[in-house]
């Protein structure tokens, strides 16, 4: 079999899933011998051409010109996966979609004339067809690894879509919600991170974003009813992945 | 216009920087008219979404600005708010904010040095070509990357992200033996660093030397992490308060971040040659003797910074295996406190430099105002100075050479422009 190409691509975000690829640090050189880099700009000099038969999208979109470039990369790439909250949700930048746009361009810059951009962050999703999308923010690099070997070896990749309970049950923590009082969205919020906050005594704030089908109202009401108000309970929804389909719902006023 | 004397560059895209940029360069009858730096990652609004956030909520948030160093926005957030509220964390909650410290410093300057800078040393496009040539450094340097990731790893949680630190503290503190299990992977580290430390200087580097003002953090008996004042090599000595009266941030066209300039003087230099020329007198002694073995007390050479990084990664193992080895947990992992209507100043040493945060809390502790300025914003000017020396210097070079030697000088600072607008893409033009 050719050597797969593979291409990382980056729109608004921090940089932080694809230096995952490069946090790799056991894994890199031998996944190097197994695709052809061909794409990769934080990591290298040298372009190959498309067509691509992986590429991983990073980022979310927020300007006319992404909107091209999305197109243009769905076109060159056999396997398009998006991957962390940014490039699924539309990421923290996605909190502009809940307020006035111009009014945060005056905040940052002194000209706001210099300064283009669109008045809502958006996922890839929302602009081509998406063939896998990986939460988290950051992604796991174990599941980013599992995505770009199960694409070499043909099979399904093995990501759960339950709740980081699950995880957090399988490690034997007490729950922190139940027993402590603690805010945690661990009950809404898709596995992948093995349930780390919990495990160091804070509430999960979901970085993985929603799992397949939260109930929300169930766990803001009992975030109610440990003394949360709403503000703080809109709040807690609103971090990186507030522009996800489950959480985008919840609107201004009342969660 | 004669046609031999006018040449025209472009290189759209800046490879191996963290975050989107672009230079771009005008040369006119073999003189240089015109340098830029253009960042054009998109803007992501940072301080503006932070109103109306609780105070306890920007560690986490800013982090987010930068994924290769979510520790420094963690830690200039954590400090700020502790500043508004009138507390100083001591002791060793102290001590842990500088190990974890430690390792990002490792695992961002390792990424760089092996992966990011070295390559164009030796004239490969990435570190797997220069793997194959060069597998011993590679592999070392990936080691040494990996244990900072790990001293990451096991105080917050994860490598990048990481979710422990809080304002106050930690929301967990690790036991004593959970930080020794790895000092045998440090102390092996250590080692391999010293090894690539020599093998580094033997590289050849560009003769480039310039008067910089270089400015960073400087305290009492340390090397600087968290606290200090904001020195330079010039005069200046303020307080981490004093910040915005004597450095104003620019809007200029051709870039999505803010330019700085100190308000008297114009561009400085911030990052690893700063606060190395600034505190090497902090250097513990075993790590001045190898920086003094490889002739380097003091650099005025950007080219040379790989070398001043990989002796910080020496010193970051130094200081880790220093902070383990008389680590005590403590009995409470943090100290509980709510901010209420002050203002609060943090200022620490990322690295690639400092990193500036000043926030405004209402009597709700809810933030009303956020200013948030980050290394890379700082080092623009003093990059495209660098660039028009160098490109003057150097101006009989072939065009692909000369383009790549830009980027080099470029990355010689590392540059974060996911910070820094929070990227690179090369052009000349000759005419």
């Amino acid at each position: 079999m050719r050597v797969p190409k593979l291409a990382v691509w980056k729109f608004a975000s921090c940089d932080g899933c694809q230096l995952s690829l490069l946090d790799l640090e056991d894994e890199f050189l031998s996944l190097a011998d197994r695709v052809n880099i061909a794409y990769f700009l934080e990591a290298s000099k040298a372009v190959i051409k498309g067509p691509y038969h992986i590429s991983l999208v990073e980022g979310s979109i927020t300007t006319e010109d992404d909107i091209k470039r999305i197109k243009a990369i769905r076109k060159a790439s056999k396997y398009l996966v998006a991957i962390g909250a940014c490039a699924t949700s539309g990421g923290i930048q996605a909190l502009r979609n809940f307020s006035n746009i111009k009014e945060f361009i005056s905040i940052v810059y002194a000209r706001p004339e210099y300064i283009k951009t669109l008045d809502h962050s958006t996922p890839i999703s929302d602009h081509v067809n998406v063939d896998l999308e990986l939460q988290g923010c950051p992604v796991s690099k174990y599941q980013l690894l599992e995505v770009i070997s199960s694409f070499l070896n043909n099979k399904k990749p093995n990501i759960h879509s339950y709740s980081v309970c699950m995880e957090c049950k399988r490690k034997g923590n007490v729950c922190i919600l139940v027993s402590n009082n603690i805010p945690c969205l661990g009950p809404v919020t898709n596995a992948g991170c093995n349930a780390i906050c919990p495990s160091y005594n804070r509430g999960c704030y979901s970085c993985f974003g929603p799992h397949e089908s939260p109930n929300i109202k169930s766990l803001s009401n009992k975030f109610r009813d440990i003394g949360m108000d709403d503000s703080s309970i809109i709040r807690s929804f609103r971090m990186f992945n507030s522009y996800s389909k489950s959480f985008r719902v919840i609107d201004n006023e009342r969660a | 216009m004669n046609e031999h004397k006018s040449r025209t560059f472009k290189v759209d895209y800046l490879a191996r920087v963290e975050g989107e940029g672009a230079m771009y360069l005008k040369i006119s009858d073999n003189e240089v008219k015109d340098v830029k730096l253009k960042i054009y990652e998109p803007p992501r609004f940072f301080e503006a979404f932070l109103r109306g956030r609780r105070f306890s909520e920007a560690p986490d948030i800013t982090a987010r600005i930068c994924g290769i160093c979510p520790i420094a926005y963690q830690m200039s957030s954590i400090h700020a708010m502790e500043n508004a509220a009138k507390i100083s964390i001591k002791g060793m909650i102290r001590e842990l904010r500088r190990l974890i410290y430690c390792g990002e410093w490792v695992e961002s300057h390792a990424l760089h040095v092996f992966m990011l800078h070295l390559p164009d040393f030796l004239g490969y496009n990435n570190a797997i070509e220069l793997a194959k040539a060069h597998p011993t450094i590679v592999k070392d340097g990936l080691f040494i990357k990996k244990v900072g990731n790990e001293i990451v790893s096991l105080l917050g949680g994860r490598e990048v992200h990481p979710i422990n630190a809080r304002v106050g503290g930690f929301y967990k503190v690790p036991k004593e033996e959970e930080l020794r299990s790895i000092i045998d992977k440090i102390e092996a580290a250590r080692d391999k660093c010293i090894d690539a430390i020599r093998w580094l200087t033997k590289l050849e580097y560009y003769e480039f030397e310039r008067d910089y003002e270089f400015i960073g953090l400087r305290n009492e008996d340390e090397y600087p992490f968290n606290e200090g004042r904001i020195v330079s090599n010039k005069g200046l000595n303020i307080l981490v308060r004093e910040f915005e009266d004597n450095i104003i941030e620019e809007h200029v066209e051709y870039s999505n971040a803010l330019h700085a300039r100190l308000k008297d003087r114009g561009a400085y230099f911030v990052g690893p040659m700063a606060r190395y020329n600034l505190n090497f007198d902090r250097l513990p002694q075993y790590v001045k003797s190898i920086a003094r073995e490889i002739g380097l007390e003091y650099c005025k050479n950007p080219f040379k910074s790989i070398l001043v990084r990989s002796i910080e990664i020496l010193y970051a193992f130094t200081e880790a295996l220093r902070i383990i080895e008389h680590y005590k947990m403590p009995d409470e992992p943090y100290v509980d406190f709510v901010v209420r209507d002050a203002r609060g100043y943090g200022c620490t040493e990322a690295p690639r430099g400092i990193l500036y945060h000043r926030y405004d809390i209402n009597e709700d502790g809810i933030i009303n105002e956020a200013r948030i300025i980050p290394p890379t914003s700082q080092n623009q000017k003093i990059i495209e100075e660098d660039l028009y020396h160098f490109v003057k210097k150097h101006i009989e070079l072939p065009d692909n050479k000369l383009i790549w030697r830009c980027e080099q000088a470029i990355r010689n600072y590392d540059p974060c422009i996911s910070c820094a607008t929070h990227f690179l893409n090369a052009k000349i033009e000759r005419e």
